[in-house]
């Protein structure tokens, strides 16, 4: 029995990295996925260095200019207090891409584990499990952000905590449906049968083959979390002016829409931008570590 | 699928439907933005203006103004006030009627005035009735007989009105929702005198006697008022009616304004100002009124303990910039803190801009060139005109005096609280007259006073305000105020920045409102000429 | 199953008691009150203010009789909107928010089941991409920036529709119906293009269309059943958040409904308004979660028969 087990572990080990070397092949060969990705690449290279090479300080004003739409000297133009456009949305774009990967990573490692333990194991356990995520998806959220704000200062990693504590919730009911849906199938019963360890079953069988729609729904909550933080700056958790974030720029950008447009476009290109990679990776992702597709 | 044709019919549903009630036709009904939904229709009950504005359609005191804010007759027809100011004898009017046709009489304001202030209601603007007699004592419970209040019915038709202290501004404030009847009768069929949130303001069982009755309430849609056909200047009135509707948002309120859906905006978004005095100026009115915008410094909180740092960063504002650069819509820079000419009162001292100054007081203090000072730290509540102003004092401040600026901003509530607990150490504040008068202003910054919410306290300046209320003399009441208001700036707990305007859209066609200071609409005189 | 169903609904009592019970202390712990203003009302007429509502009892007290009160169906007044008490506020704008909703919804679905089928059928061509490229525009643009767009396009520009309102000119509904449903749409949308593309390439579909079965009833009757799997889970928590309205939508669009009344209550400190939103909110989500997991064991056999 242990040495079957033990055979069941190897043969797994083997398929896991050749699924993942796969993958990585795969992922490579589309075209659009490594756009996706390269333009991100880009996305972060530039906010991460642009600021130091233009040549204004994301708060360095010239209230007498006022609000100037794009010239020679500011590219993508000046916002109302004379601020430099360029210089603000990508030092903006330091704030959101954080945000937008880092709070993303929490949700989908709570959320992908939650849900899949819950529907794995199912039976009083799952339904315990799933009543706190109903529990927590009912409770005030401004309220809670505020007390949170209250019980522990206002601070960088707890914006984090505040965005992760509602973003995992769907993720992991959708993972939970999934993983149902999966430990019927034919693959995993003769894993069971195996005798594989039930934490082997989950990791590397169930969750592999659910990443289609966690894949998805991650790059959805990329967008989602990106502007959640502009609502947790309006609580006073998140950036504090003169900072910003593309969220905060283009929820001032709607109001003057009318007046200085690019204030609205150039934000909003940014964050679609690299919304658009995002999701292009994610498909290319979904598509390469799908198990079942070996037809090329 | 069953449930896609179940969803397509319910869009079909959705197109179909809608029209139904809605925007009258009558050209002659004027249609005003109103900011927020009213909490209530109790002029008892309620503490703003988006209240005062609907309010003074449905009711009238004792006394109107007209638009030079000359008090006039409004439910009284004549009034004697006693040599040493402290007793008003109102004549009420015999046509004076409530909108049921009920006759209003002198024992109705004896009733809402005891109502006002009865300790049960809690009522957040009794305070304004504490210049009667007994007023504040009543209201807080320390006298229990509601006949030791200043006002007395002598008949059916006379009113004596004794106050605590000469009050010049007494008849000007009978335009406050605090001091208007209500009926007692409607009132008592639908719960107890002092009882909150009855049912007797709703829409059928309303009554008022203002120039215009309750036609119709609903909530966050619209107040319609037609009207009062038993209003003693009916003929005078020259409205059919008005809409009121509550649109909280500036944004879709001048979209509303645009289209021709609304005659009169509450307000103009900030960016929207410049637009429409370059293409279409006769739409925006800019108006000064009585309100001022300010930082608190905490005086509790180092470094603001001293007064000498206080007065350089309050110095160190360059006030002009903030109003011509920045604001950019008719405000006056303020280096004082009463608006100018309220009640015939300007300040003569003024907090000049002295960089110079600012810096030789900051060094005086231990801080040269900002050195040894800590970050300080601007407290607003969140919103997109004070982040500007936040960000521009930081730079300045900055600029000018070398010290570390970084900006907090928390939601409304949370920030009221860290204000009352005088937990930061410079706050956005401002503050807007209930009455034409500075001692509304001044009266803030007493030692202990609610208002206060800086930690400041200051004898001299407390003996002055004190004098104040008890001098009959309106010029030499003036002159201490004066004085005390030279202690204020000298002392520097608040920073004045600028005086605001009230900005507002309003159609051509409406005509009959003189702009003031109050920013009081008096409904009876607008008419439209469409 | 009915069984099941049972057993779920048994639930809600305690999974609301919780929420009620938790919703109540942390609004307690928030700072500020429901009477702070600009002008600070003076500590006697606080302390009236708290008399007048029993928030001067002790804090237990004071949630013992909030839970009796639910008991009874009593949610207790508004304080900050005293004319109406806050049951009365939430028979009046729930209906509203439901309304819009379920248009939001009907847009979702149509828009966003639509594109996530057509897309799904040919990966990797322009019927994938032309149709998800919009789904991305969609999450990319929120609605607060769809909305007032929306407004300049057709209200101010093309004068076709109104600026705002409810029932108040013809058509004034279909600009909100928009704005709140395109987000979703898109949602749904990529949740069927991933669950389809899922589904569409399993076995058993081959075997059906080895049948000959032809391709619509396949995609149909087969492939949606599993592809919408996702949609479901998150229209689930989502169609709760609808039907209670969307502050954004309303407050753009001037809508009377429960959304802007949720988010102000929260902001005015208005304690039993809170109470009594969440509750509505809650009881909804849980109504939706169950809803979902009833549809999620109906249209696949093997959670089912589990």
């Amino acid at each position: 029995m242990t040495q079957a087990i033990d055979m069941a572990k190897r043969e797994a080990e083997e398929r896991g990295t050749s699924l993942w070397a796969d993958a990585w092949r795969r992922l490579r060969r589309n075209r659009l996925a490594t756009l996706g990705a390269v333009v991100l690449a880009v996305v972060v290279i530039v906010s991460v260095a642009g600021p130091w090479f233009t040549p204004y300080a994301y708060d360095e004003q010239d209230t007498a200019l006022e609000a100037v739409g794009p010239c020679a000297a500011h590219w993508l133009g000046t916002d109302v207090l004379g601020r430099d456009l360029l210089t603000r949305t990508l030092h903006g774009g330091r704030i959101s891409l954080l945000v937008g990967i880092a709070a993303t990573a929490v949700s989908l490692l709570i959320g992908v584990l939650y849900g899949a333990i819950a529907g794995f194991i199912g039976g009083r356990i799952d339904s315990i499990m799933m009543r706190l995520v109903d529990i927590l998806y009912a409770l005030p959220f401004t309220i809670f952000v505020i007390v949170l704000m209250v019980i522990f200062g206002r601070n960088f990693i707890l914006m984090f905590c505040a965005i992760g504590a509602v973003e995992w919730l769907t993720m992991a009911r959708i993972v939970r449906g999934q993983v149902m849906s999966l430990r019927e199938k034919e693959f995993i019963e003769a894993a069971t049968v195996m005798g594989l360890p039930r934490h082997q079953i989950l990791l590397r069988h169930l969750i592999p083959n659910a990443l289609g729609p966690i894949i998805v729904y991650a790059t959805l909550t990329v967008p989602n979390v990106m502007l959640l933080e502009a609502f947790l700056s309006f609580l006073g958790l998140g950036v504090q002016p003169p900072m910003s974030s593309w969220g905060l720029l283009i929820k001032e950008g709607v109001e003057t829409m009318e007046e200085f447009p690019w204030l609205l476009i150039f934000p909003s290109a940014a964050l679609s931008i690299t919304l658009f990679s995002f999701n292009f990776l994610g498909d290319g992702l979904r598509d390469a570590l799908d198990p079942r597709v070996s037809r090329d | 699928m069953r449930f896609l044709t179940l969803l397509l019919a319910l869009t079909v549903l959705m197109l179909g439907c809608g029209g139904g009630g809605g925007a009258t036709d009558n050209p002659n009904i004027l249609r005003v933005g109103n900011g927020a939904e009213v909490q209530d229709l109790d002029p008892h009950l309620v503490s703003g203006v988006t209240e005062h504005r609907v309010l003074t359609s449905l009711f009238e005191g004792l006394v109107d103004l007209d638009a030079a804010l000359k008090p006039v007759p409004g439910v009284a027809e004549s009034w004697t006030v006693s040599d040493d100011g402290r007793v008003y004898t109102f004549t009420l009017r015999g046509d004076a009627k409530w909108s049921n046709g009920n006759p209003l009489t002198a024992h109705d304001f004896v009733y809402s005035w005891q109502r006002m202030l009865s300790p049960a209601l809690g009522a957040e603007y009794a305070y304004l009735l504490h210049c009667l007699k007994n007023g504040r004592a009543f209201n807080e419970g320390k006298v229990a007989d509601p006949d030791a209040l200043g006002v007395k019915a002598l008949d059916d038709h006379t009113l004596e009105v004794t106050l605590e202290n000469p009050t010049p501004y007494f008849l000007g404030m009978q335009i406050h929702f605090a001091w208007f009847p209500v009926n007692q009768k409607v009132i008592e069929t639908f719960g107890a005198k002092d009882e909150r949130g009855t049912r007797w303001t709703r829409q059928e069982n309303f009554v008022g006697n203002g120039p215009f009755k309750l036609a119709e309430w609903r909530p966050n849609e619209v107040i319609r008022v037609v009207r009062n056909p038993y209003y003693w200047d009916r003929d005078n009135v020259k409205l059919d009616g008005i809409d009121f509707y509550p649109i909280d948002n500036e944004q879709t309120e001048e979209r509303k304004f645009r289209v021709g859906d609304l005659d009169i905006t509450s307000t103009v978004p900030l960016y929207k100002v410049k637009p429409y005095q370059e293409k279409h100026p006769e739409l925006i009115h800019l108006d000064p009124y009585l309100s001022v915008y300010f930082y608190r410094l905490n005086t509790t909180r180092a470094p603001f303990t001293d007064r000498r740092v206080r007065r350089a960063f309050s110095m160190a504002v360059d006030r002009e910039e903030l109003v011509q650069n920045v604001l950019k819509a008719g405000e006056r820079p303020a280096c004082f803190l009463t608006p100018p000419d309220t009640a015939g009162y300007t300040c003569t001292s003024r907090v000049p801009h002295d960089p110079e100054g600012a810096r030789a007081l900051l060094a005086e203090a231990g801080y040269p060139n900002g050195e040894g000072l800590p970050v300080i730290e601007i407290l607003y509540n969140t919103m997109e005109s004070h982040k500007l102003i936040a960000e521009t004092l930081q730079r300045q401040w900055k600029e000018t005096l070398g010290v570390e600026v970084r900006l907090m901003n928390q939601d409304w509530k949370v920030y009221l609280s860290s204000m009352n607990n005088l937990d930061y150490s410079v706050a956005r504040s401002g503050w807007t007259a209930d009455v034409d008068d500075p001692v509304n202003f001044l009266e803030c910054f007493l030692s202990g006073q609610g208002n206060n919410r800086t930690g400041f306290s200051n004898a001299g300046y407390d003996r002055l305000i004190n004098a104040a209320y008890a001098e009959a003399d309106p010029k030499a009441r003036l002159d201490l105020l004066q004085r005390a208001e030279a202690i204020l700036l000298d002392e520097s707990p608040v920073v004045p920045l600028y005086f605001p305007t009230r900005r507002y859209l309003m159609a051509p066609a409406v005509k009959g409102y003189t702009p003031n200071l109050l920013g009081y609409l008096r409904w009876k005189d607008f008419y439209l000429t469409r | 199953m009915t069984r099941y169903i049972l057993r779920r609904i048994l639930e809600f009592v305690p999974v609301l008691l919780a929420i009620v019970t938790i919703t109540f202390f942390l609004v307690r712990i928030a700072p500020g009150g429901p009477f702070d203003a600009e002008r600070r009302p003076s500590p006697q007429v606080l302390r009236q203010l708290e008399a007048h509502y029993h928030l001067d009892a002790p804090l237990y007290r004071q949630y013992l009789d909030y839970v009796a009160g639910l008991f009874r169906g009593d949610l207790g007044p508004s304080f900050k909107k005293p004319s109406r008490s806050v049951r009365e506020w939430i028979l009046l704008r729930l209906p509203v928010s439901a309304e819009l909703g379920c248009y939001g919804l009907a847009v979702a679905l149509i828009i966003g089941l639509a594109a996530g089928v057509m897309a799904s059928l040919r990966p990797n061509s322009a019927l994938d991409h032309v149709p998800m490229a919009l789904a991305m525009v969609g999450i990319c643009i929120p609605s607060f920036v769809l909305g007032p767009l929306l407004v300049l396009v057709f209200s101010l520009w093309l004068g076709w529709l109104p600026v705002s309102g409810w029932n108040s000119a013809p058509l004034d509904k279909v600009l909100p119906a928009l704005t709140l449903g395109a987000m979703y749409a898109a949602y749904v949308a990529r949740l069927t293009r991933g669950g389809m593309l899922e589904v569409l390439s399993q076995d058993f579909i081959r075997t059906a269309r080895a049948k000959g079965l032809g391709e619509a009833r396949v995609v149909v009757k087969h492939g949606l059943r599993g592809g919408v799997q996702p949609v479901i889970a998150f229209l689930g928590p989502a169609a709760a958040g609808l039907l209670t309205g969307s502050f954004v939508v309303e407050t753009i669009f001037q809508v009377p409904g429960l959304g802007r009344e949720f988010i102000e209550a929260a902001f005015n400190r208005d304690y039993t308004m809170i109470m009594g939103t969440t509750l509505v909110f809650a009881s909804l989500v849980m109504v939706f979660n169950l809803v979902a997991d009833i549809a999620q064991a109906w249209l696949d056999p093997r959670i089912r028969n589990a």
